[in-house]
């Protein structure tokens, strides 16, 4: 397998940031109850690891060690800060939504932590692609969690679309039954809890699955 | 570690400092703007949909007085009325109100009072109660709020501005009385400062 297959599957599965890494939990588990919000956030995240991992290996060759973590800190701040300013001129809406957790993206861990772990160590191509995945890994996790809650919670699917896509995505909520009480502990926090809970049980038994064919098939004797 | 080695990293990190700053500068200035933009943009949606924009002609959203704090509006901090007018006749004002007894913290509301004392509308602006529960209040969930439209401090009489449970006239939620409780307060308390403070607000 290649580094770059490696790396995509390091990033959506086997070392998934929120399954397996299990970073980033607190705008992880506080915004995913809509698919948008998840979305929302999910891109945000994912913008800030690509460009931290691409200038923390562009300036890897001549850091200094012993500040390294302190110039990390503040490469991802000054993305973040940015990214929010550009999403208060350019998606109000959202921003509005989303509040205070744009800020957080700064303490998710797992963006030092490709910093320090990954992006250092790494020419920037790798780096920037290793972002790009493990940002998608997370993104994709945001934006299921948020399905199932929405859906559970309040019946409907891709509510508020519009504040991310514009007006014409109104079209894209799906209400399931207008009647729907919905479920209120599937919004509150502990809801969060257990759909992750819930994802990261059919992870691994996926995974175990696949594992599973994967020796069943080695043990086959060779035929040619 | 040699004292040189100290400087160079200190330096180091300054001169990133500096870069980041820059960076961060640069995109507000390009950025500032527009956002003022956006800003004034809900802010005159949220105005709008508590007084219809036919009603008035002046800019609310500059015509505005900065008073002074009082217990009645819930704030510790001076806060802004809007003003509105037609042809320079005062038509209603518009108080950024607190209910700062709710179930989960303060709730901040907008509050438009006609001229005569009658309310033009009311909107949560910001809130942190129980989702599902205490979220009524928001107009996107129900149409609860609506209920103060059109009312007065003589409608219904003052002793009545309570919820039912409290022998009031406004409906509570099931499960959350607390919130529609300080709610209901708090609008009472803007027309009570609104009845104490007219003329200085229109001068």
């Amino acid at each position: 397998m290649s580094d770059k297959q490696e790396i995509t599957r390091n990033g959506l599965w086997t070392n998934n940031v929120a399954l397996v890494q299990l970073l980033g939990l607190c705008p992880l588990l506080a915004v995913t109850s809509t698919v948008v919000n998840g979305i929302g956030l999910g891109i945000a995240t994912l913008i800030t690891l690509v460009l931290s991992n691409t200038l923390v290996s562009l300036i890897r060759g001549f850091i200094r060690s012993e500040v390294r973590l302190p110039v990390f800190v503040l490469i991802i701040a000054c993305i973040v800060t940015i990214i929010e300013l550009t999403m208060k001129a350019l998606f109000y809406d959202l921003y509005l939504v989303l509040g205070i957790f744009i800020p957080l993206i700064v303490t998710n861990c797992a963006i030092i932590g490709r910093a320090e772990g990954f992006a250092s160590r790494n020419p920037v191509g790798v780096s920037a692609l290793d972002g790009l995945m493990m940002g998608s890994g997370f993104l994709v996790v945001l934006a299921l969690l948020g399905g199932m809650r929405e859906i559970i919670g309040f019946g409907t699917l891709f509510s508020q679309a519009d504040l991310m896509f514009g007006e014409k995505a109104k079209v894209l909520t799906l209400v399931f039954n207008e009647s729907y009480g919905g479920f209120l502990l599937a919004i509150l926090p502990p809801g969060a809890f257990f759909g992750l809970a819930l994802l990261i049980v059919a992870k691994n038994i996926i995974g175990s699955r696949l594992k599973q064919q994967a020796t069943a098939v080695e043990a086959l004797p060779e035929s040619t | 570690m040699s004292s040189r080695q100290i400087l160079l990293s200190g330096l180091f990190l300054c001169l990133f400092a500096i870069a980041g700053t820059t960076f961060v500068a640069v995109t507000e200035n390009l950025a500032r703007e527009q956002i003022v933009e956006n800003e004034r943009r809900v802010l005159l949606r949220n105005l709008h949909a508590l007084l219809p924009e036919e009603k008035l002609d002046n800019n609310i959203v500059a015509d505005t007085l900065r008073i002074q704090a009082s217990e009645l509006l819930g704030t510790d901090e001076p806060s802004l009325v809007y003003r509105a007018r037609y042809r320079g006749d005062p038509v209603a004002a518009i108080f950024n109100s607190i209910a700062p007894n709710g179930y989960s913290g303060k709730i901040h509301l907008l509050v438009g009072v006609y001229f005569d004392g009658s309310i033009a509308g009311v909107r949560v602006l910001k809130h942190s109660e129980t989702p599902g529960l205490g979220d009524a209040i928001e107009i996107r969930k129900s149409d609860w709020v609506l209920d103060f439209d059109g009312r007065s401090l003589g409608n219904p009489p003052r002793a009545q501005w309570l919820v039912k449970r409290d022998k009031g006239v406004y409906d509570q939620f099931t499960g959350a009385t607390i919130t529609p409780r300080a709610i209901v307060q708090a609008v009472k308390n803007t027309l009570l400062y609104y009845e104490q403070n007219v003329g200085k607000i229109f001068l």
